[in-house]
C-alpha cells in the first residue's frame, strides 16, 4: 500500500507514461454488448483464451456468452474475473511458503501452509460463481457501477477442504458470531478500505462453504484466486474471497466497508424498489436468484425456418433447478424444457428443447423455477446497486 | 544464474510459472484505456490513474442522467469512501472534464 506522497508520484509516473504512449493498446478484437456504450476490447491474459476486458487495472474480464453453450462446466481459461482493489499479488505468491492464517475467537490459532491444507481429506463441488453485478448493464434506469453483459458467471468442479474443518482444528470458541475473510490483494492507497468480507458462523460451518484450491482438475488460475480462494456455494462471488490467507473469528458482526456500506440489497421482499428510488433499509446480498439462459442462439440471429433443438443453463441459489419452461410465441404459451444432468443444486442446470419455428419474427424466451419454488419475474426488478438481475430473457430472432 | 533464465523463459513463454521457482510471477498485459482529451486532462490523470485504469470511466452509461450530478457524487465517493488523496481546489476540475468528456 502506498501513502499519499507515493500515491501522486504513482499517478504522475502513469499520467507520463500514457501521455507518451507506452501503455500500448492491446485489443485483438472488439465486441459490443448490447446496452448503450457497451463497447468492449477482446483481451488475452495469461491462462486465459481472449475475454471481455472491462477494466485494465484492477483486472476484470467478462466470459464470452457463446461459451455456456460448449458445456455446463465452464473452462478455467474462460472463467470471468472481478477484483475491486489494483493492489494485486502478481509477483509475491510463493506457494512454498503461502500461509493460511486461522485466528481470533479460537482455542488455537492456525497458520496452514498450502501443503498442509492439500493434506486435508479433499472435497469436491460443482457450484456456480457469479458477480453480484452480472447483467448490471441492462438496467434500466442505468446505475453506476461495472457495466457487465451476461459473463460475469460460471460454473466450476472445485477442489478443497470444508472450512468447517479448519475451523473445527482452530476450535472456535463459545460468542463467535461471524468469521471474516482477507486475501492478499489490497488497496493501492492505505486510506482505501481493504476487501473483507464476513459469514456469519453458522453459515461458515455448514460443511459446504470450502477453502478450495483446484478448479476443474487443475490449480486455480491466478487471476481466479490461486492458489486459495473461499467458495460460498449459492452466494453471490463477492463472498468468494480470492488469494485468501487471513480468517478471522470474530464476536460480533463485522463492520468493515464491503459488508456494512457495499453490496447491500433492498430490505424488501422481491429485494427491489420502484426504479430510480432509494431503499428504506438494506441487507447484505446473499444467495443468486434463480436464472436460465438460451446459450444456443444468439439475440438477433437469423434462422432457417423449421425443427431446431433449443438450448441453455439453469441456476438458483443452491435448491436446484426444478423446471425449465420456454416460450417461442413471446410468453403466450410455454413448453417445460428437457432437464440435462444434474450435476449438484449449486450447479448449472442444461436444458434442451426441439421447437418449430415458423417463417418470421419469433420471441424466445426462457423461464427457469427452482426446488425452493421461485421463478423469474417477466418483468426486470430494480435496486439502485444494479444486483440480482433475474428477469426472464428473450431472444429475438427471424426465421425464413 | 541458469534456473533464473529457465524461470525467465518461462514466464515470457506462459506469463505465469506455479511449478518453477517460486514465487510465481504474473504478467499481465499493458494497459489499453486512456483518458479521452479534454480541459484538465493532466489534473484527472493525477488524482485517478493511481487506483484505476481509465476505463472504470469510460464504460459508465452516458446521457443526459449522468452529467455533473452524476460525476460529482462519483469523486465524493473516490474521496469520502476510497480516501483519494485528491485536492479541493481539484475537485470542480475532474468534475468539469468528466461531466464535459464522457
Amino acid at each position: 500500500m502506498l501513502d499519499r506522497r507515493q500515491l501522486l508520484m504513482r499517478a504522475g509516473l502513469a499520467a507520463v507514461a500514457t501521455g507518451t504512449g507506452a501503455f500500448r493498446a492491446f485489443a485483438l478484437d472488439s465486441v459490443t454488448l448490447p446496452f448503450d456504450n457497451g463497447e468492449r476490447p477482446l483481451v488475452k491474459y495469461p491462462q486465459k483464451r481472449p475475454m471481455i476486458g472491462l477494466t485494465s487495472r484492477p483486472p476484470q474480464l467478462e466470459t464470452p456468452f457463446a461459451i455456456f453453450n460448449d458445456g455446463a462446466v465452464t473452462p478455467n481459461n474462460a472463467f470471468f474475473v472481478r477484483y475491486h482493489l489494483a493492489d494485486l499479488p502478481y509477483d509475491t505468491i510463493d506457494p512454498d511458503t503461502f500461509t493460511l492464517e486461522v485466528k481470533g475467537k479460537v482455542d488455537r490459532p492456525l497458520k496452514l501452509s498450502l501443503k498442509e491444507i492439500r493434506k486435508l481429506k479433499a472435497v469436491e463441488l460443482v457450484a456456480v460463481n457469479q458477480c453480484s453485478g452480472n447483467s448490471r448493464g441492462f438496467f434500466e434506469p442505468r446505475v453506476a457501477g461495472g457495466q457487465l453483459g451476461n459473463g460475469a458467471m460460471g460454473n466450476a468442479r472445485w477442489r478443497g477442504v470444508p472450512l468447517k474443518v479448519v475451523l473445527d482444528m482452530a476450535g472456535v470458541q463459545a460468542g463467535a458470531r461471524q468469521v471474516t475473510f482477507n486475501g492478499m490483494d489490497g488497496p493501492v492507497s492505505d486510506k482505501t478500505p481493504d476487501f473483507v468480507k464476513a459469514l456469519d458462523i453458522d453459515h461458515a460451518r455448514d460443511g459446504e462453504v470450502m477453502l478450495a484450491y483446484g478448479m476443474n482438475g487443475d490449480d486455480l488460475p491466478f487471476l481466479n484466486g490461486f492458489p486459495l480462494r473461499l467458495v460460498v456455494p449459492g452466494f453471490y462471488g463477492t463472498y468468494w474471497v480470492k488469494h485468501l490467507n487471513e480468517i478471522t473469528v470474530i464476536d460480533g458482526v463485522f463492520d468493515g466497508f464491503w459488508m456494512k456500506t457495499a453490496y447491500r440489497i433492498p430490505d424488501t421482499p422481491c429485494n427491489c424498489v420502484e426504479p430510480g428510488t432509494a431503499p428504506k433499509a438494506t441487507i447484505p446480498i446473499n444467495r443468486f436468484t434463480v436464472r436460465s439462459f438460451v446459450t444456443s442462439i444468439a439475440d438477433g440471429a437469423r434462422l432457417k425456418a423449421g425443427q431446431i433443438r433449443l438450448k441453455g443453463i439453469a441456476f438458483d441459489g443452491g435448491t436446484g433447478i426444478k423446471e425449465v419452461a420456454v416460450s417461442i410465441d413471446g410468453g403466450k404459451t410455454w413448453i417445460p424444457a428437457k432437464l440435462g444432468k444434474d450435476l449438484g443444486k449449486y450447479s448449472f442446470r442444461e436444458w434442451t428443447l426441439p421447437v418449430k419455428l415458423a417463417a418470421g419474427a419469433s420471441e424466445i424466451k426462457v423461464r427457469a423455477t427452482s426446488n425452493g419454488g421461485d421463478t423469474q419475474p417477466m418483468e426486470p426488478r430494480w435496486n439502485p446497486a444494479g444486483y440480482l438481475r433475474n428477469v426472464v430473457e428473450t431472444v429475438r430472432v427471424t426465421a425464413a | 544464474m541458469r534456473t533464473a533464465l529457465l524461470t525467465l523463459t518461462a514466464v515470457t513463454l506462459v506469463g505465469f510459472s506455479p511449478l518453477l521457482a517460486a514465487p510465481v510471477s504474473y504478467k499481465i498485459p499493458e494497459e489499453t484505456a486512456a483518458f479521452r482529451p479534454g480541459a484538465d486532462l493532466d489534473v484527472v490523470r493525477n488524482n485517478c490513474t493511481a487506483c484505476h485504469s481509465a476505463d472504470y470511466i469510460n464504460t459508465q452509461p452516458r446521457g443526459p442522467r449522468f452529467k455533473k450530478d452524476f460525476w460529482q457524487a462519483e469523486v465524493t465517493k473516490m474521496i469520502k469512501v476510497y480516501g483519494a488523496p485528491i485536492d479541493e481546489a481539484d475537485v470542480g476540475k475532474i468534475v468539469d472534464y468528466l461531466a464535459a468528456t464522457y
